[in-house]
């Protein structure tokens, strides 16, 4: 359904097989399909997790965590069943790359499952997809049927000992549910609300069970590795950081898509190039290189390599990839506010940091934004922000501090522009759509 | 509860249900996937909805509703037939997201989380769907719709009221 894109510069492994038809089984086969999970029955569980960390390979979730290090989290004994979630309840503003993945590609995803049950010793695993994503679901279903057809899944997978069983599933609206252990909440049938940490999903996970949960890119990731090789694979990025990312661009650039570029790639180059630069002759005031959780970029801050080290070096984050570029039209107090009232509808409640945080940003940037702000209270937006961070229970309350600090700090002329009862001096946009009237 | 006992559900779904519920090593993880297909066949959650899951999942309905209220697909009340949710978030309010809002409620003349007199559209201002390449981007029911503008926004209306 979306369209797919394309650039020399790309590096195309996980999107080798976008659009040559590989959700049917046979063509997978015949594209190097389930031939990685044949080595890594080979390896046996230590063999696979030294590749894996070897590979350099990071969560592309967003924090960035290696992986094989987080699989060599699993303790080996355990009297629970172990588990491996896949998340894929894609839902960070800016962000689509997954959702290819599924589309094209799902046998990927269920091959870097089996290579992660392999590895940890775990005998089921979960495909979660946010319920939105409903077609994709169907595409996964059927692909796992597909796989226990042949004999992939099930009983005595590939002529091995081993059984291993894949279930599908899908969740109803909610970003929070993003957040590992609030996934693993919503699995279980319950309001995602994260759970408190120690003990980690690793050692305590879904059903009490030692879990990994790794974002669907990253499972998808797994089975290129074993298939070109660890080495190879980490060659392509740069140092700590491996192989290729889907990057999604997206906003105010002449060719928005979803690109596989190296770890590392320049950014400026990314959205000039790559993107075709900014359309209608506008020129670049922001980007946000990762999310809407990564705080904003200026375009003197964007001559950097996009690698977790290096753009979290320049103050921001990599994020899950997502760069949403801001054109110089772009009220920048808008920007803050939309950002903000996405988080104070995610925000699940629990804790009051986050609840109460991200509703009183909201009210007074929409205030602030319709032309009632007073001078304090640019100070004010900063302070609050200021004192979410790190005080909450889950990454959510940071993720909506960041970039309302960054937006203060580096914007700080366009919330000036606003006071004094003047309205939004940069609309371009009625004012009466923003409200939802 | 089986196939054979009284069911509000039409026998296709009554059987997934059944199916549903002993795939998980817990009950209780079939409920989310439960209520979503049991509103996309009835239309929304209503109380004998709420009802049956409750029984079949073996948990109260109190439970059932506090979990309906988290998940923002989940509806109580009834909505129109095709449900228009305009994503306004940022990568699709760069691109004319906030226009298509309101150009929608112009032209089905409802509100956000309203519905149309004849119940063949209900219109809903949503957050991310997953589209921000190629926004701005609109889900009626499950379906995207994407790259739109105004223009290209009114046919699809026009597609789904022929439907209708």
């Amino acid at each position: 359904m979306a369209t797919l894109v394309s650039h020399p510069d790309e590096v195309k492994l996980l999107s080798s097989r976008f659009g040559k038809g590989a959700t049917s089984i046979d063509k997978y086969i015949e594209l190097d399909g389930y031939t990685a999970v044949r080595k890594a029955i080979e390896l046996g569980p230590e063999g696979i997790i030294a590749e894996m960390k070897a590979s350099n390979l990071r969560g592309r979730g967003g924090a960035g965590f290696p992986t094989g290090m987080k699989w060599s989290f699993v303790p080996k004994q355990s009297a629970k069943p172990k588990y491996v979630l896949v998340n894929g309840d894609e839902s960070e503003p800016g962000t689509c790359k997954d959702r290819l993945i599924f589309e094209h590609d799902p046998h990927s995803v269920i091959e870097g499952v089996i290579i992660a049950g392999l590895a940890i010793g775990s005998r089921m695993g979960f495909i979660y997809l946010r319920g939105e994503y409903r077609y994709l679901l169907t595409i996964m279903e059927k692909a796992i049927e597909d796989a226990y057809a042949k004999g992939f899944l099930g009983k005595g997978i590939f002529g091995s000992n081993i059984d291993f069983d894949i279930i599908s599933h899908t969740g109803a609206g909610a970003y929070e549910v993003g957040e590992e252990s609030a996934l693993m909440e919503s699995l279980e049938g319950k309001r995602g609300i994260p759970r408190i940490r120690p003990p980690f999903p690793a050692v305590v996970g879904l059903y009490g069970g030692p879990t990994i949960i790794n974002n669907a890119e990253t499972l998808a990731t797994v089975p290129h590795i074993f298939r070109i090789g660890a080495a190879e694979y980490a060659k392509i990025g740069t140092e700590r950081n491996g192989g290729t990312r889907l990057f999604a661009l997206s906003g105010d650039v002449a060719k928005p898509g979803v690109y596989e570029l190296p770890m590392g790639y320049n950014l400026k180059k990314m959205i000039y190039e790559v993107g075709g630069g900014i359309p209608n002759g506008r020129s670049l005031k922001a980007v946000v290189p990762g999310g809407a959780s990564c705080p904003a970029l200026l375009p003197t801050e964007i001559d950097i390599g996009m690698d977790f080290d290096q753009v979290a070096k320049a103050g921001s984050m990599l994020g899950s990839g997502g760069v949403v570029v801001v054109d110089d039209t772009v009220c920048m107090v808008e920007f803050a506010l939309r950002t903000m009232k996405f988080y104070a509808h995610e925000s699940c409640g629990w804790c009051i940091p986050c609840r109460e945080g991200t509703d009183w940003l909201k009210k007074t940037l929409t205030r602030f934004h319709a032309g009632a702000g007073v001078a304090k209270d640019i100070d004010n937006i900063r302070y609050l922000a200021q004192n979410m961070l790190g005080r909450t229970f889950c990454p959510l309350g940071d993720a909506a501090a960041m970039p309302t600090i960054a937006f203060v700090d580096k914007f700080r002329k366009e919330f000036e522009d606003h006071l004094d009862g003047k309205p939004c001096p940069y609309a371009h946009q009625p004012e009466a759509a923003l409200a939802g009237v | 509860m089986s196939t054979e006992s009284k069911t509000i559900f039409s026998p296709a779904l009554a059987a997934r249900f059944d199916r549903l519920v002993t795939l998980y090593p817990l009950r209780r993880s079939a409920l989310i996937p439960m209520l979503l297909y049991a509103q996309d066949e009835v239309g929304y959650l209503s109380d004998a909805v709420i009802g049956e899951i409750a029984a079949r999942i073996e948990i109260t309905e109190l439970e059932v509703r506090n979990v309906i209220s988290y998940y923002s697909l989940l509806h109580t009340k009834p909505g129109g037939k095709y449900h228009v949710q305009v994503c306004t978030n940022i990568s699709c309010m760069l691109r004319g997201g906030n226009e298509l809002l309101a150009h929608c409620k112009q032209r089905l003349g409802i509100g956000n989380k309203e519905t149309t007199a004849d119940k063949v559209f209900s219109l809903e201002e949503v957050e991310c769907i997953g589209a921000c390449s190629w926004a701005p981007a609109v889900q009626v029911n499950y379906d995207f719709h994407e790259n739109l503008t105004p223009e290209l926004m009114d046919r699809v209306l026009e597609d789904y009221r022929a439907k209708s």
